[in-house]
């Protein structure tokens, strides 16, 4: 349970309230972690907060984390700078089983920070592009500044055979894109619903109704895996923090199918 | 591309539409294009059209003293306007392209007499209106939730 040490290399400001740290060990062991896991991230003297890996698995040499700054860790992780040493625990949970949508295609759904977690899922993706039909990703923002990994997308668009749909909440006159609910995407894009995989992550309100929405297009609730990103503490079973009924989230999460989640989701009090 | 007469029967929101109903439609319908920049129509207007978009994308959207802001865009297939079933018939919003665009418009005020006279074929158009209507309202009422703004415990 101790906090592997980590050097900040780099710190990269994506939007107004969101940075990408890449660290590396300051031991030099690799770590291993598969799309979808998260890592408890120390600043010290403050305290630790569960953050997703945004980084491509198979640079096991440096680790990516991309943090909002919403309360007190999170603002003393994105005050880091190089040089500056934080804990890392984990690899965490679950991961996006990316492989489980070979031979069909892959609708990604992602809302606000929710697109960090799913971009080493989109690099595994990338990674074996021919082994997957149509890959289509739908993504959405609160305003054209929050859009996250702006060049990413671009790239992936343009190199990787991704059709990459953006919207936003509210967007200003000079603003030439789409504006409306991501879920609004869900119901145009192209794809063969019966065969696909869909990965969902965001707040957990948009991803109830990306989830319907997806549901009511056809995707199978197995394949059609959210992570749910609760509250969590110790991230490896053991004090409960993150309990979701009989779920622990960081352990049975927090990537979970919808034929598991659907139930739990609608209850407001779990 | 393909006329009015040939686009309307195949497209989804008047699928189920019979032929007498799609043909009179059709009457009342005409090719409009806007540039990217141009207005299809203003807040305060009269609402006498309709419109199905068959090319490019319009931002609805509302001026404030200092900018203006976008409240949603439409893209191609999608429909555009129900003040015309409302009244008193007018615009509340400006329909802004942001793209080049094409359109079929609707001649409204025509149809508004027709959906009296008939109203078998007013209730089918209503069928297909109230669902763009639910979804537009569901749209705004999950964005005041400001989801991606602060959490939202
Ligand atoms: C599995 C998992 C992966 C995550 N991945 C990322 C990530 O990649 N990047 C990132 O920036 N954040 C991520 N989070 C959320 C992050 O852990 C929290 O924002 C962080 O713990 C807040 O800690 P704080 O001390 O900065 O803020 P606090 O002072 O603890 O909280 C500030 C505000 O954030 C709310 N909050 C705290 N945690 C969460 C949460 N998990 N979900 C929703 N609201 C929360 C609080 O209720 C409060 O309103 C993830 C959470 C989980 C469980
Ligand atoms: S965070 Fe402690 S049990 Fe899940």
């Amino acid at each position: 349970m101790l906090p592997r040490p980590f050097v900040v290399r780099r710190i990269h400001q994506d939007t107004r309230d969101t940075y990408t740290l890449v660290l590396e060990p300051a031991d030099g062991e690799p770590m291993d972690f598969r799309p979808g896991q998260f890592t408890m991230l120390h600043a010290f003297g403050v305290g630790d907060a569960p953050i997703s890996i945004s980084g491509d698995h198979r640079r096991t040499d440096r680790l990516e984390q991309t943090v909002r700054n919403v309360g007190s860790v999170t603002a003393a992780l994105v005050a880091a700078v190089p040089g500056t040493v934080l804990g890392v625990r984990g690899p965490y949970g679950t991961g996006w089983e990316v492989d489980r949508g070979r031979g069909g295609d892959v609708v990604v759904v992602a809302g606000g920070i929710g697109l960090a977690p799913l971009r080493p899922a989109i690099f595994e993706l990338i990674a074996h592009r021919d082994q997957y039909e149509r890959v289509v990703l739908l993504y959405g923002a609160r305003t054209p500044e929050d859009i996250l990994f702006g060049d990413d997308l671009r790239q992936w668009a343009e190199k990787s055979r991704i059709v990459v749909e953006v919207t936003v909440d509210n967007g200003q006159h000079a603003w030439r894109g789409r504006v409306g609910l991501v879920t609004q995407l869900v119901t145009r894009a192209g794809f063969d619903a019966v065969r696909a995989l869909a990965l969902v992550c965001g707040p957990e309100v948009m991803m109830r109704y990306a989830a319907q929405a997806l549901s009511d297009r056809g995707v199978r609730s197995e394949r059609l895996r959210l992570s749910m990103e609760r509250n969590m503490k110790c991230g490896v079973g053991l004090c409960g923090h993150c309990q979701l009924r009989e779920l622990f989230l960081c352990v049975d999460g927090p990537v979970l199918g919808y034929d598991r989640l659907a139930p739990l989701m609608a209850r407001a009090e779990l | 591309m393909p006329t009015i007469d040939q686009y309307l029967p195949d497209h989804p929101f008047f699928t189920g539409l019979d032929a007498a109903t799609t043909d009179l439609l059709a009457g009342c319908a005409m090719n409009v294009h806007v540039r990217a920049g141009e207005f299809l129509f203003r807040e305060g207007e009269a609402a006498d059209h309709f419109y199905v978009l068959r090319h490019g994308r319009i931002a609805i959207e509302v001026r404030t003293p200092a900018r203006g802001v976008v409240l949603d865009t439409v893209d191609d297939g999608d429909v555009v306007g129900w003040s015309w079933m409302v009244p008193p018939y007018r615009w509340a919003f400006d329909a802004r392209a942001t793209q080049d665009t094409s359109a079929v418009a609707f001649d409204a005020a025509c149809l508004r007499g027709k959906c009296d006279a008939d109203p078998v074929m007013g209730y089918q158009l209503m069928k297909r209106f109230v669902p763009v209507m639910n979804h537009r309202l569901q749209s705004a009422r999950i964005r005041l939730l400001d989801l991606y703004g602060d959490f939202v415990d």
